[in-house]
């Protein structure tokens, strides 16, 4: 499973990208969450407060009970700021 | 019906005349420009790198002109939205929306920057005398976007 991280949570966590095998039983956003806090200061620093951070699965939005499956493409960023 | 996501400028003359060529049913065009201030509250702010998430932006942005094209009779519409270091005065984003009255067209602009500002995963990071900060996302910017609700 790929897994992106943009602005603040990237610095936090400390690179952009990576691949993950979680075990099983982590069969949702938030489970993934729950996983990555457990991974460095880094993850639990920028997991603090989930309701600072949006999520998007295969690059459309969604929410923390949605499923994922190996092979999808997760990423977690904080809400935007363009225009 | 153009989305670009790009780090160069754009030239708003040649970017509208390429927009309205050859299509007379076009009677009104609506555009918006928005452009790097030189303030963030109370902080000087010397320059912005705009960071994006390549693949899902040009795909919420393509979502969200379709939508403007669903509710709106548009007869062209146009995105350009800037990533990278800017400076004040810089343009950040072009939004245009060509329809045969003013009304769709002014409408379909106001609607295509309010949905983006909340949707299109592009993010601030400015410079100010205290440190380099992401701009947080802002509550008039939701209510904005929520007045298209339906």
């Amino acid at each position: 499973m790929k897994v992106l991280y943009f602005a603040w949570v990237r610095q936090r966590i400390g690179f952009g990208h990576e691949t993950v095998s979680p075990p099983d039983g982590v069969a949702t956003v938030a489970g993934l969450v729950d996983w990555l806090r457990t991974r460095g200061p880094g993850y639990a620093e920028a997991f603090k407060d989930t309701r600072a951070i949006r999520c998007a699965v295969n690059q459309e939005y969604v929410e923390p009970d949605h499923p994922i499956a190996d092979g999808d493409e997760v990423a977690f960023f904080p809400p935007v700021t363009g225009g | 019906m153009t989305v670009r996501v790009q780090e160069a400028d754009f030239d708003l003359g040649a970017e509208l005349a390429a927009l309205t060529a050859g299509n007379r049913r076009i009677g009104g065009l609506g555009v918006f420009v928005g452009l790097v201030r030189d303030v963030a509250g109370d902080a000087a702010v010397a320059g912005m790198t705009l960071e994006h998430y390549p693949g899902m932006t040009e795909r919420q942005l393509e979502a969200i002109e379709a939508e403007a094209r669903s509710r709106w009779p548009l007869e062209a519409s146009l995105i350009v939205h800037r990533v990278g270091r800017l400076e004040p005065g810089d343009n950040i984003v072009l939004v245009a929306c060509a329809s045969a009255h003013r009304q769709a067209a002014l409408d379909a602009t106001a609607f295509l920057i309010d949905w983006l500002k909340t949707k299109a995963p592009f993010w601030k990071l400015e410079e100010t005398p205290d440190g380099a900060n992401w701009v947080d996302a802002r509550e008039s910017d939701d209510a904005a976007a929520a007045r298209w609700n339906r």
